[in-house]
């Protein structure tokens, strides 16, 4: 079973990954880790402020040792890199990786060592191509990879480097992707019998 | 050859990867043969560090790195700075100085005499910034500054106050954002592609080699400022670290910590007050 959803976009992120989350069904109860970059002096609170008013799940700023509980939605703060600890979440001032920080590779390449097979990874839209070594890493590690689809992403550089580095599980438009996570997550009951 | 990449079928159910056995052991080997502690750091950044000391070496595992720094102490060094210096910036995190401005000066001029502690102070960029804000409040000449680091070389760097020239224009704005009341530009002079700062500002400082993880308190302090060093330790060197720290500080001392860190789960939690919770600024009532 899965145990922790990682999603990474720049450029066009601010409302996809909105979309994004608000289409993820509340029987999705795996918590959900988001690398979204932005600008070094962001405003604290302004993107979990931004989300809160579109979605139900609650929404924490990560801060050092913060323990990763279920349903919730974690966003690495700005000027940060955010690193997956079983159990918990860490920060770091490391050098930028790929210019940004957070980078999308430190978030996912961490959540694989953590959690192994038990990930999932997103990549949304973006004009660069971090993220696209830490998808490959929790492939490499058994999870599962997901790419939005570049022809319907607002800048495609990011997606089309994921899909370079590694064979993803499933590149679905951004209206798919939480029906998907859906599937992934969510047993029928009757299954269960 | 046996692969070192983890399958599938070579790991153990639950157990240990390899990749994390050889962490340990290489930790551990740092330990026995250098005396350096990195044990109770956080996994996942100290992974990422070795694994970029692995490549600048040339070598393909982290056995190859532990074989190579166990019989060459240069090997060592080099790993020693990537794993203990913290990237950190003048004047990060504006908000901090303006709250340290408003709420901590007002308490250093009640004293005669303080003695502050910049604990992990890395390559100095903070114990320059607190300098330039003590000078400028007028403080300084009545205070002492210890700035420790585990590192002797970055000492050296702290001590020789050059920093990337390339880095005043985001330093600059920092200082302004910081309340700063002069032109940051009369505090260094460009040399070359770097800024050297003016020697008058470490007067009073003191950088000293100090070991968080195993050293003891070594003087009492109005003021410890550790910021951003501690997100790198596991949760139980930390509780250690606010032990060193809340023995360290009188009654009404003031401990100041990174933005994103935090004293609350700590055993010493009730023994502060917050002084600016925002700003992680605590003082201790117990």
């Amino acid at each position: 079973m899965y145990e922790l959803i990682c999603i990474g976009a720049s450029w066009g992120g601010l409302s996809a990954v909105g979309r994004l989350l608000a289409d993820i069904s509340e029987d999705v109860t795996l918590p959900i880790a988001i690398a979204q970059h932005r600008h070094p002096g962001a405003l604290e609170g302004t993107l979990r402020e931004l989300l809160a008013l579109q979605i139900r799940r609650p929404v924490t700023d990560v801060e050092d040792k913060t323990p990763i509980e279920p349903c919730r939605v974690y966003l690495a703060p700005p000027d940060y890199h955010l690193l997956v600890e079983p159990g918990s979440f860490a920060l770091s001032l490391d050098e930028r990786v790929q210019f940004a920080r957070p980078s999308i590779d430190v978030l996912f390449e961490s959540a694989a060592d953590a959690y192994g097979d038990r990930v999932i990874g997103v990549i949304l839209t973006g004009a660069n191509e971090d993220g696209a070594a830490g998808l490959a890493r929790i492939k490499a590690r058994g999870g599962v990879a997901i790419v939005q689809d570049p022809r319907g992403a607002e800048r495609r550089v990011m997606p089309d480097a994921a899909l370079a580095a590694t064979v993803a599980d499933a590149v679905l438009p951004l209206e798919e992707i939480g029906k998907f996570l859906y599937g992934l997550c969510v047993t029928p009951a009757v299954t269960q019998r | 050859m046996t692969s070192v990449e983890p399958s599938q079928s070579a790991r153990p159910a639950g157990g240990e990867e390899l990749e994390d056995l050889e962490l340990r052991l290489l930790l551990e080997g740092v330990f026995r043969r250098y005396g350096f502690d990195f044990r109770e750091y956080a996994p996942a950044s100290l992974r990422r560090r070795v694994w970029r000391r692995v490549h600048a070496e040339r070598l393909g595992t982290i056995s190859g790195l532990t074989e190579k720094l166990l019989h060459d102490e240069a090997t060592m060094e080099r790993l020693l700075l990537d794993l203990s210096v913290n990237v950190t910036a003048m004047f990060r995190d504006p908000t901090f100085y303006v709250a340290f401005r408003q709420k901590v000066v007002p308490v250093l001029r009640t004293h005669p005499f303080t003695r502050i502690w910049v604990a992990g102070c890395s390559t100095g960029e903070e114990v320059y910034s607190l300098a330039i804000l003590l000078q400028e409040e007028g403080v300084y000449e009545r205070a002492r500054i210890y700035a420790t680091d585990i590192n002797e070389s970055v000492l050296d760097r702290a001590r020789g106050g050059v920093f990337p020239l390339e880095k005043m224009r985001e330093y600059t704005q920092n200082y302004i954002r910081a309340g700063g009341t002069r032109a940051f530009s009369e505090y260094y002079v460009a040399a070359y592609d770097g800024a050297q700062f003016q020697r008058s500002l470490i007067e009073n400082v003191v950088f000293a080699q100090h070991n968080l993880v195993s050293d003891r308190s070594f003087n009492e302090f109005h003021v410890i400022v550790c910021r951003n060093v501690m997100i790198y330790f596991e949760k139980k060197l930390q509780d250690h670290v606010h032990g060193l720290f809340y023995e360290s500080l009188p009654t009404f001392g003031i401990l100041a910590l990174g933005h994103k860190e935090s004293i609350r789960f700590s055993p010493f939690e009730d023994r502060y007050e917050e002084l600016d919770n925002g700003e992680k600024l605590y003082r201790k009532v117990v």
